[in-house]
This record gives C-alpha cells, structure tokens and sequence, in this order.
C-alpha cells in the first residue's frame, strides 16, 4: 500500500459526488475521458521525493488536506474583483470564482466573429468539436496523477478558440478567484486554448486570492497553435501564501507558430509548474521566460521541457528567481533537440538571487541533444546581491533599503522588459516595488 | 574646517593599510595625494567613503562637524561627500537617470529640501552633462554598462556636478585617460570648485594636475602621509620619481 493510499481514497471516494454532480453533463463525450482519468488516477501513486521529477519538492503536506470541490454560489462583488485588473488596459475579462465561471463579473469586449472565450464548462455541453478535438490531447492524463486528476474531474475552465485568420487584439484576462470558504477547497480550472492558422490572441492567466486561506489549486492549460498562428501568454500566481498550487501548461507547436509565455509566481505555499513545449514542424519560436519570488517558507517548483523535434527552431528560456527567508526554488530545465532538429537555435539561463542565509535554490539545465548543426546554449547562477554595486548606490546618498530595492528591479528588468503588453509589465514592476520599496 | 584626520588607522583581513593619517581640508583647498603604488591612497578614499570592508583600528575623523566613523555610507554622501571611484560600477538594469534621481533626492530629502520631480530634475542635469560633454543618450542607458573608460570617469564627474558634493574625491580619474578625455574631466572639476567646497584628488601621476592645480600636495607612503607641499612638490616628484621619498621615509623608520 503506498504512502498516501488514504487521501487518494478520498479523492476517488470524491469523483462520485462529483460525478453525481455533474448531472446531465455526463453524457458528453468528453465524460469518457474522466472515467478514463479516473481509473489511471487510481492506479498511479502521488509522488514522493524519491521521485527524480519531484526530488526537492515534498508535497506530503499537500496531501494532508481533503480538500473539497467548492459550491457554485458565490458572493464576490465587482469591487473585489477591482484590484487585480490592469486598468489601463483594454481587454477581455472571463473571472471564474472558486472553480466556477461568474457570468456577471465577466466582461467580454467585441470579438471577431467566430472567436469564443469563455467557459469550457458550456462549449462542453454545446459538444464543441473544437474542444473534443483537443481536449485531453496535450496533457498527459496516463502517466501524470495530478494531470489524471485534473482531467477525471473536469469541470470549468477558460476556452478560447480562435479560428484560422482571426487577430484577437485585446488581451484576454482569465482570472481565477479563490474566497474564503467553510471548508478546504479544492479548484481545478481546466484551461483550452486554441489558436487557428495565421491567428493571434494574447492571453493573461490569472490567480489570486482574496483571502489567506489554505486551498489547493489544481490547473491544467492545453495550448494549441496551429500553422503561422501567435499565441502570447502570461501567467500570473498571486495565490494566499498558505495554497498549494499545481500547475500543469502543454504547448502544441505547429509549423512556423510563435509562442511566448512568461509566468511570473509570488505566492503559494508550494506551488509546483510543469511547463512544455513541443515543436510538431519546422519553423517555429517558442519563448518561456518566467519570474519568481518567495519568500516566508514558500517553495516554488518550476519544470520545463521544451522539445525541438524538428529543424530550424528557435527557443529561448529565461527564468529569474528572488528567494527570502527561509524559502525554496526548484528550477528544472529540459531541452531535446532530436536527431532531426538541425538548425536548432536552444538557449536557457536561470539567475536568483538569495537574499538570506537561509534561502535556497537548486537549478539544474538538461540538454540532450542528437543533432550536430545546433546551437545551444545554457547558463546558471546563484548570487546575493552585488556588494559593490550596493556600495556605489550608497556611496551617492541612496539609502540601504532603496539601493537593494534598486538592484532588484535591475535583476529582474530584463525578464519583465521582454513581458509585451506593456499593462503587465507595470502590473509586475509594481508587485517588485511594493515588495521591496522602503 | 570641512575634513579634519587624526592619526587614522584602517584594517583590511587583519593587514594594516593606513597606520596613522593626519589631514586637514578647509573649504574652497584642492588637496593632491600622490605616492607609488600600494601605499594606501585608494585605501584613504574608501574609507572615508565608508566602504565596510575596512576596519577602523584607531584615530578620528570629522567631517562638516560630525565625527564621519559613525555616519553610513550613504548619510556620509548625504553630509556632502562624494567619491569618484577608481573603477566605477556596471550596474546592468538600472538606468543613470534612475540612479541620480533617487540619489538627488535623498540627499535633498536628508539635508530638508523639496524633491524635484522629473521636470525639474531633467532640466537640471542638462546643463550639467555639458560641464564634461557626456552624450545624452548615455543618461538612459544603464549605469556604466558598455561605457568606455573614459565614458566612465566622465559619468563619475557628472554625478558629482549633479550632487553637488562639499568634498569631492576623485580615486585615480585621470588613470587610463587621454589627453582630451583628461583635459574634459579636469575642466568639469575646475568648473564645480567654488569657495564652499573642497576636492581630494588622489593620484599616480602629476599629469593631472597641470589641469587640476592643488594647493597642497601630500606624499602617501606605507600607510601615512610622509611629506606634504605645495603644488611644486608633485613637480619634484614627476621629476625625480618617488625613490627619494621612499629612502628618507625609511631613513626616519631606521632612527
């Protein structure tokens, strides 16, 4: 019997009041998929830190809860709402309230005609063919038991569809909403997005949280960009410092496509990102470049892989890191560049600073490359803030405080300068200032 | 008086690099330190800037009225002191304007002025990046990234002309110049002494002070100040090197 036998019990103990739930939701199509998640969910055991994938990361206190799906009702206002948007910003806004798509709180701009952003949880009872063509596509259900049980207990979530041709010129803010809540709850958003040949759509993925509260996010975002097709994304994780966070993004790549996502996380207990990107065709760009911060005993998790499976692509990964107190980082890296991806272009650096004593981060770049005509390149550091550069601040009458909220903001510029909607890289240097500003 | 030293002593990893220093520097003087290499000139700056490495063993030092020892780095720049350091900082990611912005508006803040705002700030500096014909573009570029090293020592002269220090240290500025860029640094210094305030000029050579004309020229060596003159001493010294300084310093060791 494995370690924690008892709280997978309770999660499929769960899947059946769920599945009641779902009441005539169930006879879609994609419901086969959940029994399916369900059962390879009951067969996989959570992972422990023998685990080389989860070696840092112990998510036993995550297992402790029975956290619990949350009910629909909801008594969110608009004013709560208010702080997390980018006002200066014309956009979309699709605001799901502990799980669940609110209507009212949502606002969607004039979209091009035949673009859908809104609730999976409709176009899943619509029988949408887009989602059932790409639903549980990307993200492995088989293998991966937080993904399986995503998947099993499929809900709500954002799907956007853009059809071939189409430019969605606003951005469109997804914001999840956690509130406080009688008991543990337990929200996986289950994201699609779907960009269709020659589209682009820029998309913000939000979390955050308007209480302190220990709850468990669970979310899974599959991203397709079909040919020519530019998808840009941002992910924002301002989740109560006492949450677990889960996250898992795949990124189907087809010829010529662009992606770019930069993910940017302060808060969560432990929170844990799985972030892939696979090239199906040549041509292709894909950007993941991230920020994080913690600080407290907070442990971020950060694995990407990106996969050039096929020749003349170009990927680039930046991932910052600003750790405090006694907090954690995990930084895990991958690039395969297969046999047949000459002309690759791979090229990764990790930086973070520790501010502590006590603070740690462990990086670790994977290359493994099969090609010969490539090139990759990947750095690594680890460092406190620069002493000298301290002391020539301090040197022209800046205070200690400023001088290393002046450093970093410096660290992190160029992470938040590559950021392209210019609402979020104010959005990102004002959470560095309130952090660091004196 | 604006500095007074007495008798200061400074530690680094336990090796003593200044082992008694006297100086006096009133308002409105240009004061030269010259001496060979290692003989704890740029030492003398830093320390007096406040950089922590160094250990205060023993002496004094007043500075505007209040013993310096015990001011920060930052409240010692904020009191009217600035060094031009020996080899500036690159500080990638944070742009020159940012930089004296903020630094401006501490020392404002701490001596009870008004903080200016963007306008005014910006107003200001142009008339001072003339004073040592720094580019402009250079001002939202970030600090010292990818300058030259005569764009560097112009930069440092230009924070000091936005500062506007009551003493000035300038740590080997002239090291690595040529003639033009030294003769640019040295015009933008002329032009920012006035009766109230004071410049150290630390330096290897003499050359720079046929720009920069001391009124006293003190010889560095081993640690303490072993001669001190006029503006013709660093002649001498330009002239006959620093040997004979270094034979009667030792001489008066020996006795």
């Amino acid at each position: 019997m494995s370690q924690f036998a008892e709280i997978k019990e309770w999660y499929l103990s769960e899947f059946k009041l769920f599945e009641n739930s779902l009441n005539g939701e169930s006879a879609a199509p994609i419901h086969k998929i959940r029994k399916e998640a369900i059962s390879n969910f009951s067969n996989l055991d959570f992972p422990n830190t023998k685990d080389e994938e989860w070696k840092y990361t112990n998510i036993a206190p995550l297992l402790k809860y029975n956290f619990k799906p949350a009910p629909q009702k909801s008594d969110v206002k608009p004013e709560h709402v208010n702080k997390f948007l980018f006002n200066e910003l014309e956009h979309s806004l699709l605001v799901f309230v502990n799980g669940h798509f609110n209507q009212e709180l949502s606002k969607i701009k004039d979209l091009p005609a035949g673009v859908i952003a809104g609730s999976i949880s409709d176009s899943i009872k619509e029988k949408s063919p887009v989602v059932e063509k790409h639903f549980g596509k990307y993200a492995d259900y088989k293998n991966q038991i937080f993904t399986a049980l995503s998947t099993a207990y499929t809900r709500d979530g954002a799907f956007i569809y853009v059809p071939g041709g189409k430019i969605v010129d606003d951005a469109i803010h997804i914001l999840f909403l956690t509130t406080r809540a009688e008991e543990n709850i337990l929200t996986q958003p289950r994201n699609l997005f779907v960009a269709g040949k020659n589209s682009q759509v820029t998309i913000i993925e939000h979390y955050a949280s308007l209480d302190e509260n220990i709850y468990f996010t669970n979310a899974v975002t599959e991203i397709f960009a079909d040919e020519n097709a530019v998808v840009d994304h941002v992910k924002l994780q301002e989740e109560s410092k006492k949450a677990f966070h889960i996250a898992r993004m795949e990124i189907d790549q087809e010829k010529n496509s662009n992606f770019s996502s930069h993910a940017i996380s302060l808060g969560g207990d432990i929170s844990r990102n799985d972030f892939n990107s696979r090239f199906n065709d040549e041509g292709s760009e894909c950007m993941m470049n991230g920020l994080f911060l913690t600080d407290g005993t907070q442990l971020f998790d950060v694995h990407t892989l990106i996969d050039h499976a096929k020749p003349h692509c170009n990927s680039h990964e930046h991932y910052k890191g600003i750790l405090d107190d006694k907090s954690r980082g995990v930084f895990n890296g991958k690039v395969i560049v297969r046999q047949d991806a000459q002309k690759t272009n791979a090229f990764q650096e990790n930086n973070n600073i520790i501010l502590s004593d006590d603070a740690l981060i462990n990086t670790k770049p994977q290359l493994e490359i099969f090609a010969d005509d490539v090139k990759c390149s990947h750095g690594a550091t680890i460092g406190q803030l620069d002493e000298e550069a301290m002391f020539y601040l301090k040197s022209r009458g800046i205070g200690e405080e400023t001088s290393k909220s002046i450093l970093i903001h410096a660290f992190a510029s160029d992470v938040i300068k590559s950021i392209k909607v210019d609402a979020i890289k104010n959005y990102v240097e004002k959470i560095l200032s309130d952090r660091f500003d004196g | 008086m604006l500095l007074e030293i007495k008798n200061l002593h400074a530690n680094i990893e336990g090796k003593e690099i200044l082992k008694g220093i006297d100086l006096k520097v009133k308002a409105g003087e240009v004061h030269a330190i010259m001496g060979p290499n290692g003989s704890g000139k740029s030492t003398l700056a830093q320390v007096l800037a406040g950089k922590e490495e160094y250990e205060i063993t023993k002496g004094e030092v007043t500075f505007n009225g209040k013993n310096l020892l015990e001011l920060s780095p930052e409240d010692r720049a904020r009191e009217g002191m600035f060094l031009a350091f020996q080899y500036p900082i690159e500080i990638p990611g944070v742009s020159n304007t940012n930089l004296l912005k903020t630094a401006l508006n501490e020392i404002r803040k701490y001596n009870g002025q008004e903080e200016l705002d963007t306008m005014e700030f910006l107003t200001q500096i142009k008339a001072k990046m003339k004073l040592v014909e720094l580019d402009q573009t250079l001002l939202s570029r970030a600090v010292n990234e990818g300058f030259s090293g005569g764009e560097k020592k112009r930069n440092e002269i230009f924070q000091m002309a936005v500062l506007e220090p009551k003493l000035g240290i300038l740590d080997e500025t002239d090291s690595g110049l040529d003639i033009d860029a030294l003769r640019i640094v040295a015009n933008g210094v002329n032009k920012l002494k006035s009766k109230e305030n004071a410049t150290i000029v630390v330096t290897h050579y003499q050359r720079l002070l046929n720009y920069i004309v001391p009124d006293f020229v003190h010889v560095l060596y081993k640690g303490k100040i072993v001669k001190s003159g006029g503006k013709e001493l660093a002649l001498e010294l330009e002239e006959k090197g620093y040997d004979w300084i270094k034979e009667e310093s030792n001489a008066v060791v020996e006795n």
